[in-house]
């Protein structure tokens, strides 16, 4: 067991481990649609899972990492998904999408990014639960903004977007940025957000410039998120603000807090196991799920539950959260990491030295 | 020629006076304390001399840069480190990532950097491992790099405080009541380490302490505050047979 453990710790430390994966989900990415390797319906689904990670991913930067609890990341991905959606269908020429598409996802996550700053600001002052209702209440006019603007259809929302994204842009979207967001983390900056989540005063104190680096994790986060949603609009083929409310920011939060807060491969996990919970709760699949049941029980959870398992869900998902927040504060990965995501430097660095090793003969005298 | 200088400094909550026209002058390489009942004033000097609260009125002057208006992050930089009374570590995050974090103004590389792994980036980062490995060697903590702060026991977390107080690179450290729950032999042995560090970082200190017995052993000069105002300076036998000091610690002489 123990040597089954050991071999499993070295192949985490293999330094090929990470660009062999990498590669194969690329090769993956491209060869899943071109041979038709899953159906259409999975395709979306992968689809789907990797802009979840995206999300909760940024998401995770600003609860987790930084320990605040905002709710506006619906609202970047919103922005994102309405400024990309402008430039493919009234800025690019059709001809071009396929290759402008990723200037389009780009500026709409720049604008979220700016987006981010409007957020940042109040959280020089305010913390904790204050800070959540600001972030709410951005939400708030995000959707409201939307739904009041004639010429973005209001609260109709944009039909008829063209179907841009696809499952390797998802794949080189999502890794590029989720690397970002890693770099970030483990560079001085992410250890600033960590102390900032620890102890905000004491970490100004040991000279972090706190209102810096709360502006970069802000809009790293929305940024990210920025661009999950014009991924997710050029899928999805419809937008509507009714899209981008709180139950979206809802889906997101449980997704962290159940991979767990100030993870990245929480976040992987957390986005992953969302995508099949909910399709798991689909009234066909838990029919599947439920026919060896004698034919008069089936009947009678098919007409109570199963048929109304779409309304259901929606208590079900946020019950989740609950649950998992109250037993499970930490989630599935809690503050601990992949070791294939910790930069090997600090990996080294983290080892327990020798005893003493390095002190001065003078010191040895004089320690307390 | 003096590193610190106070001068009429204030300081109020609400209506209340929590320090009143404090001046103080320390010079380079001076070991000053700074005692008072609960409730002086002392650790609001410390707060505002690190810019965790700003000073009403009056100046403070490090260096001939005036400190008063700076952020705390922003006076760290121009080398002033502090602990607290209540240790306040970063619990969740390992021993080493607490020292490394000291670094932060010291390290140059700008976001774009950390984003992209560029440049700078590798070379800072071995250098503050390195710098941050060194301090815990000194302070023998090397082999908890890797150990949640929080898991440390309490002696050890002071050690670590102090550790990452000079991971900043300060010129003059403040203490603030460092021994704090330690026993009699442990004092001895704080009161020698401070010494020590003191030489080995060419630091200037300025404590606030309750423990006489620390105060009198290393303490060059004392200043004894009450009630925002300052009873008296001097040496620590000066002070003790100070009437004024006599009279806050003990009560009036006379009892009507």
């Amino acid at each position: 067991m123990t040597a089954l453990k050991l071999r499993w710790q070295w192949l985490l430390d293999q330094p090929w481990l990470m660009p062999l994966l990498l590669a194969s989900g690329l090769v993956l990415a491209f060869a899943i649609p071109r041979f038709g390797l899953f159906n259409n319906y999975v395709q979306m689904l992968l689809m789907y899972v990797g802009i979840n990670i995206l999300l909760a991913t940024s998401l995770n930067l600003v609860n987790g990492y930084m320990g605040e609890f905002s709710l506006a990341h619906a609202g970047f991905m919103a922005v994102g998904a309405y400024i990309s959606v402008l430039i493919t269908m009234h800025v690019l020429p059709p001809g071009a999408h396929a290759v402008l598409f990723p200037l389009a996802v780009l500026a709409g996550g720049a604008v979220a990014g700016l987006m981010g700053l409007l957020v940042a600001v109040p959280s020089f002052k305010v913390r904790g639960d204050y800070l959540a209702i600001i972030t709410l209440a951005f939400l708030m006019i995000v959707k409201s903004a939307l739904e009041n603007i004639d010429a973005i259809g209001g609260p109709r929302g944009i039909p008829g977007i063209p179907r841009l994204t696809s499952l390797p842009w998802v794949f080189a979207w999502t890794v590029a940025l989720v690397w970002l967001i890693r770099n970030f983390v483990y560079s001085r900056y992410g250890r600033g957000v960590q102390a900032i989540r620890e102890d905000e005063i004491a970490s100004d104190l040991m000279s972090v410039d706190t209102r810096r680096v709360k502006v970069l994790a802000f809009m790293l986060s929305s940024f990210c998120a920025g661009v999950a949603g014009a991924l997710f609009a050029h899928l999805l083929q419809f937008i509507s603000p009714r899209v981008f409310d709180i139950v979206k920011t809802t889906e997101i939060l449980i997704m962290v807090y159940l991979g767990g807060i100030a993870s990245i491969g929480g976040s992987i996990i957390g986005a992953t196991l969302y995508v099949v919970l909910l399709e798991m709760l689909r009234p066909s699949t838990v029919a599947a799920l439920l026919a060896w049941l004698p034919a008069g029980m089936f009947d009678v959870l098919e007409k109570y539950f199963i048929n109304h398992l779409g309304m259901l869900r929606m208590i079900i998902m946020p019950l989740l959260l609950v649950l998992v927040m109250i037993y499970w504060p930490r989630g599935i990965m809690g503050k601990r990491e992949f070791r294939g995501f910790i930069p090997r430097r600090d990996k080294a660095a983290h080892r327990p030295g020798p005893m003493g090793g390095g002190a001065t003969e003078h010191d040895a005298a004089h320690r307390p | 020629m003096t590193l610190l200088t106070a001068h009429k400094v204030r300081h109020s909550f609400g209506g209340l006076r929590a320090l009143d026209d404090f001046d103080l002058e320390l010079h380079p390489g001076q070991l000053m304390g700074l005692i008072g009942p609960n409730g002086a004033g002392k650790t609001t000097v410390f707060n505002l001399i690190t810019g965790v609260y700003r000073a009403s009125e009056g100046s403070i002057r490090f260096r001939d840069r005036e400190l008063v208006g700076l952020t705390p992050h922003e006076i760290t930089a121009h080398r002033i480190a502090r602990t607290f009374q209540n240790i306040r570590l970063f619990r969740d995050l390992s021993v080493l990532d607490n020292v490394r974090i000291a670094h932060f103004s010291q390290s140059r590389y700008s976001p774009l950097e950390a984003l992209f792994h560029l440049g700078r980036h590798r070379r800072e980062e071995e250098r503050i491992i390195e710098h941050s490995r060194r301090l815990l060697a000194i302070f023998k903590l090397e082999h908890l790099a890797g150990e949640t702060a929080s898991s440390l026991p309490y002696g050890l977390q002071r050690r670590l405080e102090i550790a990452r107080a000079l991971a900043t690179g300060p010129e003059l450290l403040l203490l603030d009541e460092p021994a704090a729950g330690m026993n009699p032999a442990e004092i001895d042995q704080l009161m020698e380490f401070i010494q020590w560090i003191r030489r080995e970082f060419k630091l200037t200190i300025l404590l606030i302490e309750h423990q006489m017995r620390l105060v009198s052993g290393i303490c060059e000069r004392v200043k004894v505050l009450d009630f925002g105002k300052t009873l008296a300076e001097g040496t620590p036998e000066a002070v003790r047979s100070d009437p004024a000091v006599l009279e806050a610690y003990l009560g009036e002489k006379v009892v009507v």
